[in-house]
């Protein structure tokens, strides 16, 4: 079944190497999301999986055969694309008929899976039209039911809502969800928005600059990141940083507290500080408060709290929410 | 973005085109150097023996040879003022507002579609001929003598008829590039208070520069080729005045039958062309995206 | 978008416009107007405009005179073949430059292009003799040979940067479904890129149809196209003005239609794309 695992895979590019070397193990049925900013590698570990690149060193194992050496047809992906990778000139039908047709599947068959898939995502009234036909969802539907026919090992998606407006991004990505829920096949799914990250994963792979920086479950990542990066970039809004005394205090070089784990008060705590920017989102405040001695920390109150521009307020971090990192940035604990 | 699988398929593809073009370029260059250094005339079969570079001196103190370099730069460098001038000012007015845009572009654009052959020979015995020609007619509606363009003024009366076939062009083209200039950039240029002068100096102007490259570019690859609008006007004549660099190796090559000295030649104008070449693929190399 | 210009102005354009591009029309629509009068009077002074007894002996005369037809099929064949086995070769070379190009790809693009710089009498003395001892002169094949090598850079050129604006990604979705090289080009790429192959197939089809430097010198009576068939027209025993005006209609007529109905790709393959 779908199991992956990567041993040793680097990727150079003439001479920057842009995955120096990777080890992951991906079990069968699981959902991981590659997470990282622009340029930290995730396309490229991708489409190295896929078989779009080759590796430059290591070995690709998928379902226990060694797939390095394979073509992309040959390894039993399915791959869903950030623009949706439509093949213009067909119908809808026809695109999702195509990795059938070219695994030359009977017409009977391929027709039955097509209306099949079709019917599981909601475009059997839309078989007929044309790509350029449809909406920004619509055609994403299209691009995973060309997916899904095939019933693949695994499947690959390459920020496949990136293109899609917000609101449909949160009801595709409940889509997908579902669907995995119901496929129960591996999938890996790439992407830079964290939140897309947190909401869906089994597993996170948080990428930097090529490298691993941290592997677990989104709740893991959020509660033990192991690193600055990771505990800069799970979370929103971001994790305060501080250092110098006040991180010296809690014997770090940089301790970091999460937005919603500092206790405001109008009277007492541990730093005081004047409050810049008040974003009231209704349900929260996130507060930009300059703190004495400090610089600016961002705090995420209920929205019930009444506080204003230029209020002197008092913050307090929760000892046990408190994250102590060292000079090289690793957590220590 | 691909993998050794694609890119050696990749190579195999590119192979025939490359071996093609790569034979087109060597094979004949090597064979006009080689007859460049013999004397070598088709009518004295047999005969042929290593002259070294006697073609060579032959050619370069021809005073036809001085006569046929200056006309060549004559006809490219009048040509192309006519085009590029012309040009911009016809983009220009065909950009304004009016009606039958359509129909104006498609009368301007024909003189390019028109082989080289039929506008030579139009322009020759319908309009500058001194007897039977239309100009001849208007000349002597306004009470003139008519004048005999081919006969008295072969050089100029060529450059009309290519620029006529090459205007078009030059319109086309620049016409294309005005139509991409956003239309929002000219009216902010006119909140910020620039006239209409200003406007085409500051805006329209260098928005065009990179199509006023492309058009000199590859309007003089080909016009330092110009061969068959002088054939059927002129025959290079009266005397050579209106024989080219290309003309006069054609004459050279097969009216007398000289291949060493016409191999000679050729190999001077490759030479000439790669000065120019060399210039313009500098510009080109910034203007085109590969 | 535009902003509406007063009618006045527009209509004082409208008259400038149309009466230079009638100007610079004119030649052309002489040329059509003289090949329907008798020779008597299209030298006829002062010259007649409309106002003649149509005929259209001319064209019958100039086909029974010098076998007309047998040009324009020159010219059909060799035009068609030497664009068709151009694109031919051209296809699969565009495509791998545009969909898996290394570091080279440009300068083997450049080089390319480069060729069309050699001015042809470089190579005339021996094309020629090439040409003459292996029995090519003035055939239809020999034709077809030189116009595909001289218009295969444009034509490699065009598809590329036509190719260039087929997203990478559709090719590599086909790659994912399992399709093999083969497929990919012939259920993908090719359907994809028709509208671009259709577009260089023209302007190449016009190129050669007007080409008159090999032609002229390397065609005679027998594969003459109609290039050379009208330049013989330039001798003085071939003044014969109605009868130029009909052969140089028929030689025009189908290229204006080609031309007019693909103005916008003829500026852009012109430029090799950079002018679209």
């Amino acid at each position: 079944m779908g199991s992956i695992t990567l041993k040793n895979v680097s990727k150079v590019f003439g001479a920057h190497a842009v995955i120096p070397s990777i080890d992951l193990d991906i079990t069968d049925g699981e959902f991981v999301v590659f997470v990282g900013p622009s340029g930290c590698g995730k396309s490229t570990l991708l489409r190295l999986i896929a078989g779009l690149e080759d590796v430059s060193d290591g070995e690709i194992i998928i379902d226990g055969r060694n797939a390095t050496e394979l073509p992309p047809a040959r390894r039993g992906l399915s791959m869903v694309f950030q623009s949706y990778a439509l093949y213009p000139h067909m119908s809808v039908r026809s695109n999702i008929a195509f990795p059938l047709k070219m695994a030359g599947e009977d017409k009977a068959a391929i027709d039955k899976k097509v209306e099949d898939a079709a019917r599981v995502l909601n475009l059997t009234d839309y078989l007929d039209r044309k790509p350029r036909q449809l909406s920004g969802g619509q055609r994403q539907r299209v691009a995973i039911g060309r997916a899904i026919v095939r019933q693949p090992e695994a499947f690959l998606f390459d920020e496949p809502l990136s293109n899609l407006d917000a609101a449909l991004r949160v009801n595709m990505r409940l889509e997908i969800s579902q669907l995995h829920q119901q496929l129960k096949t591996t999938m890996i799914y790439v992407t830079h928005d964290q939140v897309e990250a947190m909401t869906m994963a089994d597993k996170i792979v948080v990428l930097n600059r090529g490298r691993i920086e941290q592997v677990g479950s989104p709740l893991e990542l959020y509660r033990r990141p192991d690193n600055l990066f990771v505990a800069g970039f799970i979370g929103s809004p971001k994790m305060n940083f501080i250092s110098g005394a006040q991180a010296a205090n809690h014997q770090a070089h940089t301790i970091g507290i999460r937005p919603e784990h500092l206790v405001l008060s109008k009277d007492h705590g541990t730093w005081q500080g004047t409050v810049g920017v008040a974003e009231h989102l209704g349900s929260d405040t996130f507060l930009h408060v300059n703190a004495d001695g400090i610089g600016t920390l961002t705090a995420r109150v209920s929205g019930d709290f009444a506080v204003t521009h230029g209020d002197r307020v008092f913050l307090t971090p929760d000892p046990q929410r408190l994250h102590r990192f060292d000079e090289k940035g690793m957590a220590i604990r | 973005m691909a993998t050794l699988h694609t890119r050696s398929a990749a190579r195999l593809m590119i192979a025939p085109s490359v071996l093609l073009l790569l034979a087109w370029m060597i094979v004949p260059l090597a064979l006009t150097i080689y007859f460049s250094l013999l004397r070598y005339n088709l009518l004295m079969p047999g005969m042929e023996e290593f002259a070294g570079l006697s073609n060579y001196t032959y050619f370069l103190t021809d005073p036809a040879f001085f006569q046929a370099i200056f006309n060549t730069l004559a006809i490219v460098l009048g040509v192309l003022f006519i085009t590029v001038a012309g040009g911009i000012g016809l983009a220009l007015l065909l950009d304004q507002q009016m009606f039958g845009q359509g129909i104006v572009r498609i009368l301007v654009i024909a003189p390019f579609l028109i082989m080289p052959t039929v506008a030579a020979l139009v322009w020759k015995n319908m309009f500058m001929n001194p007897v039977n020609g239309l100009f001849a007619w208007l000349a002597k509606l306004l009470g003139l003598q008519p004048f005999d363009f081919l006969a008295n003024a072969p050089l100029l009366s060529i450059i009309l008829i290519v620029a006529w076939q090459w205007l078009p062009f030059a319109t086309l083209i620049l016409l294309t590039a005005l139509q991409s200039l956003d239309e929002e950039q000219k009216e902010a240029a006119q909140m910020d208070g620039a006239g209409a002068w200003s406007r085409f100096i500051y805006l329209v102007l260098p928005h065009l520069s990179r199509a006023i490259t492309v058009v000199i570019l590859i309007q003089t690859i080909f016009l330092l080729s110009v061969f068959a609008e002088i054939l059927v006007t002129t025959n290079g004549g009266p005397g050579t005045q209106s024989t080219n660099l290309t003309f006069l190796v054609y004459a050279q090559a097969l009216l007398q039958f000289d291949v060493g000295g016409a191999s000679a030649g050729g190999i001077i104008a490759v030479i000439l062309a790669n000065i120019v070449a060399f210039f313009l693929m500098r510009m080109i190399g910034k203007t085109l995206e590969a | 978008m535009a902003r509406n210009v007063s009618t006045g102005r527009k209509l004082i354009t409208t008259v400038v416009a149309w009466t230079i591009a009638i100007l610079i029309f004119f030649p052309i629509l002489w040329t059509f107007l003289t090949s329907f009068k008798t020779e008597a009077q299209a030298i006829a002074s002062p010259p007649v405009f409309l106002f003649f007894d149509w005929t259209t002996e001319n064209y019958s005369e100039v086909q029974s005179r010098s076998d007309y037809l047998k040009h324009f099929m020159n010219s059909v064949v060799v035009s068609f073949g030497s664009t068709l086995l151009g694109l031919l070769i051209a296809i699969p070379s565009a495509w791998a430059m545009a969909f898996a190009p290394t570091k080279r790809t440009k300068d083997v693009l450049m080089w390319m292009l480069s060729t069309k710089m050699m001015p042809p009498v470089g190579v005339l003395v021996p094309m020629y003799l090439m040409f003459r001892n292996w029995g090519l002169l003035d055939t239809r094949t020999g034709l077809v040979i030189v116009l595909t090598l001289i218009n295969l850079p444009i034509i490699i050129w065009m598809l590329y940067t036509y190719f260039k604006e087929i997203p990478g990604e559709i090719l590599e979705a086909a790659r994912m479904d399992g399709a093999s090289l083969a497929k990919e080009i012939i259920y993908v790429l090719t359907p994809m890129a028709i509208p671009g192959i259709a577009s260089t197939l023209l302007l190449n089809i016009i190129l050669a149809w007007n080409e008159a430097f090999w032609t002229l010198n390397l065609s005679a009576a027998k594969a003459a196209p109609l290039t050379a068939f009208i330049a013989s027209y330039s001798s003085p025993e071939g003044l014969f003005y109605a009868k130029l005006s009909a052969a140089s209609t028929m030689a025009i007529a189908p290229i204006l239609i080609l031309g007019w109905f693909s103005q916008k790709q003829l500026v852009r393959g012109l430029t090799f794309g950079a002018v679209k």
